[in-house]
């Protein structure tokens, strides 16, 4: 091995505690590398390979009803390659196991050839018998979340009438990789209230009118093809059959879900590992300027043996090599691992053949080299000084560092300080980068922090407003089937109940142009007190007299404005079409969801007085007793405690936290004992002379530890609060990638939240403070008398 | 358990000369003084049993090559090092019985230190400095006041970058008697200046003992300085080789080499 080599592993060993800090961070970096990006690459590549394998089709359209022969002129479109004719019917679902009625979407399959486009492919069971009407496939999702199994029976409102479905096989389709269906009527499982399921073209198509028809086509295009005209091609053919509004992939609904997702993931897997690697450049720089600085006699000496000015930089920039050695093994295994994590997160919400967890050897070499570079841009300044050092020069001390008065003091402020004060700021204003750098880390740190946990804050505010301000009922009851309104009596006759309010939940397909969703409109007593309209702010709003409210989660997905006239298709009716004017938007924080008074939404669907549930508050301690009694009643299918729902709700979120912060506090701490480890280290090594002097003076060590900790006291003090506002910015950039159909994400940061950051930074700056306790100990007293810096 | 040292914390000012070698109080009190350094496999006998009595407001100037053993007798003097064996009796107090922080009260409130190389803190100006020391003393006396004595009282406002060598070890001796200590400890204090520089602050040194009375120690292996002293001691491979008062102490003027 060379002797410059050696050296380098030594000092490697002498520097080992700022080496272990800096790879600590580096090995952040690296993980988010790895972990967000094996994570994208899994899902980019299952995706890229199921549609192509599966054949997901280019274009797609609905229609009112057309004649099969139509789709030979839709296939002569210049650029289409194959085209897929459907049924497809929304429709009303009684699953067992589930109180309320939940709503599918059914989609028609052949039986008597292969599918050519959006092919289905049944992962367990069988395919429906051809001609047999009663048997269904079922989307895997909507079979989990129910536990749904080959033989279970349904029932579901075709067409108007009831209609017994036996489940033969699960099955899942490129076009519902994501099961995007209604807003669902609770927040935690969407996936409950809305399936997918296929039917035999030749069983679906006459119970819909739809023989030798269809309603619905897909398309695939042949390559070169130009989307943008096709698709007005297309228009063009449909327009008089009731169509007219094709879309492409990039509406599709299951792959713009898919999509935003990648784009998310993309983007925090660039900003991520990048404020990470940011801090290690910064740090690989204060370390190395400092150690060019201690070594320049020995540089001196290396140079006049005639060693090379690129080999002496070369020898510096292989500390920072063996801090991106050092963080990638700890980073590359601990990224993979929490790549797989997260891919088994997704595996709850998109649904794939194969969803296999992949870390490419590319995207190590990657992640490798994002983090060399930065190592080597923040080597670069320090392995220049050193190979541009004269050896003449070298030799002889370094120039001391003029210093002035702080600025406060040449304004007129004199005597304001301590001498400790003035030693600690006049060395900060004297390197003001290398105090910003420090301080921007610390903020960096406590800003992950504080991004990261935030989340659980929002959770625990849209629970309490869920189940403390909008829901207010002790119990929320529903029905079997509508009733008529004089339930209400046998609601207030159970024992405890104090007070009831009726309400009408229907649920419908509502689209607004050639965007849909299924979701339920609820109808609400307009002087109702225990279910509220209520926006993101807390704020509580009377429902109007007329025409419907949606929330504007919904209203952006469909495009509508306040004075729009929407179309409802009514699933309890068989798709039974209704139009009625948005009055006004929610900003609700959950979900997608209709409201209206309930007597006009009674008279929109052109039905009685007909309810669905009931609101009941009760009498304290009548809790089990009225429980008892509404299970009892035959009308009843459910009736819910809130008080279980906020517990079950605030259960699973306490033991999400728990892990999620000690991860991210885990994250921002390493960050920050980085930055304030490796600031003490350098103020020592720098200092280290004057406090030994001062102890020689009479100095005890705990002032001494004071004057040497002052400045990253600086350095927490100044950079938590701009952390503690960057951590709001962050929040507010994620809030922005999250806010989705079933969420509104508000910013609400508790200061709890805050309180935890500034601990976190407390306790790394301790932490590193013990860290440096045995060499302020260490400091040799004796030594100092006699030598020159 | 520690021991406290209550120690008187001023030496009251007093104009010299001191009165007769008989009446004089003894501030130092060593008896039979070793120290051994294990170095690797060797000892190093630093120091072999030595004798010795300092006295109240002598200035002595002890010599002796590098490697002979004055260093290690003025570290332990100071409070800095303990000895392997002996004892070292600080008035009446025992120091070799006292732990480190007993050891820092004693530095911070009875001794000055002067360092060859100054070590001044960058940062902080002249009278900052000073004023760095005065804080956490009992009685001291004002920045301006130490600098004075030391003629920089105009330089009060520079840092250490602007200024001499010689100005800044007349800061460091400032910084060092400001707080009046008992004893100034100064160790090879011209070792790093020139001929003119180094008699500046020789003759710093020898203001302060005249006319604040301190006891002073000087370290040095130029014996041309030892015509300043009240007593001169002689140091060699651990022993004390010569002790002897010089009948009249000379001038800093009067110096040469």
């Amino acid at each position: 091995m060379r002797a410059l080599n050696r050296k380098l592993l030594r000092d490697l060993r002498h520097l080992r505690g700022q080496m272990l800090s800096i790879g600590g961070v580096v090995a952040c970096g690296v993980a988010a590398v790895v972990a967000m990006g094996s994570t994208l690459q899994t899902i980019d590549h299952a995706r890229a390979t199921y549609y192509e394998h599966a054949r997901f089709a280019d274009v797609f359209a609905s229609l009112k009803r057309a004649p099969e022969p139509l789709a030979s002129r839709i296939a002569e479109i210049s650029g289409v390659a194959a085209v897929e004719t459907r049924v497809t019917a929304a429709v009303l679902l009684d699953v067992p196991g589930l109180a309320e009625p939940a709503t599918g979407w059914m989609v028609s399959i052949p039986t008597d050839r292969e599918q050519t486009l959006n092919q289905v492919h049944v992962r367990r069971g069988r395919w429906p018998t051809p001609g047999v009407s009663s048997e269904v496939l079922v989307g895997e999702r909507f079979a989990e979340a129910n536990a749904l199994t080959i033989g279970t029976r349904l029932s579901a409102v075709i067409n108007g009438r009831w209609q017994r479905l036996t489940i033969v096989g699960v099955a899942m389709s490129p076009e519902f990789v994501h099961e995007v269906g209604g807003g669902g009527t609770t927040m935690f499982s969407d996936s409950r209230h809305f399936g997918v399921l296929w039917m035999g073209r030749d069983a679906l198509g006459p119970l819909y009118g739809m023989d030798g028809a269809f309603n619905d086509v897909a398309l695939s295009l042949s390559p070169g093809a130009n989307e943008q005209s096709v698709i007005e091609r297309l228009d063009a053919l449909l327009v008089r059959y009731g169509g007219g509004r094709a879309y492409g992939r990039d509406d599709q609904p299951s792959n713009v879900v898919l999509t935003n997702e990648v784009k998310q993931l993309r983007a925090f897997g660039i900003v991520m590992p990048a404020v990470f690697l940011f801090v290690a450049a910064f740090l690989v720089s204060i370390v190395l300027s400092r150690l060019v600085a201690t070594q320049r006699g020995e540089i001196a000496t290396l140079k006049a043996f005639g060693y090379h000015d690129h080999d002496i930089a070369m020898h510096f920039m292989g500390y920072a090599l063996a801090a991106v050695l050092l963080g990638a093994v700890m980073g590359v295994p601990f990224g993979a691992w929490v790549g797989s994590k997260f891919t088994a997160l997704y595996v709850a919400y998109f649904t794939f053949p194969e969803l296999t967890h992949h870390t490419s050897l590319e995207l190590v070499a990657l992640s490798l080299s994002v983090a060399a570079a930065s190592a080597v841009i923040g080597a670069l300044a320090a392995a220049r000084t050193a190979a541009a050092l004269p050896p003449a020069e070298g030799m002889r001390p370094p120039s001391p560092l003029v210093y002035r008065p702080l600025l406060l003091e040449r304004l007129g402020f004199t005597g304001v300080f301590t001498p400790t004060i003035r030693m600690v700021l006049r060395s900060m204003e004297r390197r003001p980068w290398r105090a910003a750098a420090s301080i921007l880390g610390v903020a960096l740190a406590v800003g992950t922090f504080v991004g990261g946990t935030f989340a659980f804050d929002v959770a625990m505010y849209m629970g309490d407003l869920q189940f403390r301000v909008i829901e207010r009922a002790d119990l929320s009851v529903s029905f079997i089937q509508p009733l008529p309104a004089r339930a209400f009596h046998d609601m207030r006759a159970v024992p405890g109940v104090s007070r009831v309010e009726m309400y009408r939940s229907v649920p419908v397909r509502i689209s607004y142009g050639h965007r849909f969703r299924q979701i339920a409109i609820t109808g609400l007593e307009r002087e109702g007190t225990l279910r509220r309209l209520v926006d993101a702010d807390g704020r509580t709003y009377a429902i109007p007299p007329a025409g419907l409210v949606l929330t504007k989660a919904l209203a952006s997905v469909l495009r509508v404005a306040p004075g729009d006239t929407v179309r409802l298709e009514l699933l309890e009716r068989g798709g039974e079409e209704r139009r009625v004017v948005v009055t006004a938007l929610l900003d609700e924080l959950l979900g997608t969801a209709g409201y209206m008074e309930i007597g006009e939404l009674n008279r929109l669907v052109g039905e009685g007085r007909v309810v669905s549930g009931a609101y009941v508050s009760l009498e304290p301690g009548a809790e089990s007793r009225a429980l008892g009694m509404l299970r009892r009643l035959p009308s009843v299918a459910g009736a819910t405690p809130r008080r279980a729902m906020l517990e079950s709700f605030e259960e699973q979120i306490t033991s999400m936290i728990t892990l999620t912060t000690t991860v991210v506090a885990l994250l921002a701490s390493i960050m920050a004992i980085g930055v304030l480890y490796n600031g003490a280290r350098i103020a020592l090594s720098e200092r280290g002379r004057d406090l030994a002097s001062l102890r020689v003076l009479g100095f005890t060590k705990r002032e001494v530890a004071g004057m040497l900790f002052g400045e990253q006291a600086a350095v927490n003090v100044l950079g938590t609060p701009l952390g503690l506002l960057m951590g709001v910015g962050i929040a507010l950039l994620i809030a922005s990638a999250f806010d989705s159909e079933l969420y509104r994400f508000p910013v609400i940061v508790t200061p709890r939240t805050y309180l935890w950051g500034v601990v976190m930074v407390v306790a790394a700056g301790l932490g590193a403070g013990i860290a440096m306790r045995r060499r302020i100990n260490a400091l040799n007293l004796v030594e100092v008398l006699k030598t020159r810096e | 358990m520690t021991t406290t040292l209550a120690l008187p914390s001023v030496a009251p000012l007093r104009a010299a000369p001191p009165p007769r070698e008989a009446l004089r109080r003894a501030v130092y009190d060593v008896r039979a003084l070793s120290k051994i350094y294990r170095m690797g496999e060797i000892e190093v006998h630093a120091l072999r049993s030595v004798d010795l009595e300092l006295y109240e407001g002598d200035l002595v100037v002890l010599l002796g090559a590098s490697g002979s053993g004055k260093s290690t007798l003025l570290n332990i003097l100071g409070g800095l090092d303990t000895p392997t064996s002996g004892t070292v009796r600080f008035a009446g107090r025992d120091l070799t019985a006292a732990d480190d922080r007993s050891l820092t009260r004693f530095r911070r409130e009875s001794v000055g230190f002067v360092f060859q190389f100054y070590n001044l803190i960058p940062s902080l100006t002249a009278r900052e400095n000073v004023a760095l020391v005065t804080e956490i003393s009992r009685n001291p006396m004002q920045p301006e006041e130490a600098l004075a004595m030391v003629g920089l009282a105009d330089r009060a406002d520079h840092f250490p970058a602007q200024m001499s060598g010689g100005e800044q070890q007349r800061v460091a001796i400032a910084r060092a008697i400001a707080k009046r200590p008992e004893v100034l400890l100064c160790d090879e204090p011209t070792g790093a200046l020139d001929y003119e520089t180094g008699k500046l602050v020789l003759n710093a040194i020898a203001t302060v003992n005249r006319e604040l009375g301190t006891t002073t120690i000087v370290i040095t292996h130029n014996a041309v300085i030892a015509a300043m002293a009240d007593r001169v001691l002689r140091i060699s491979s651990g022993h004390i080789v010569e002790d002897r008062r010089n009948a009249k102490r000379a001038g800093i003027e009067e110096l040469s080499w």
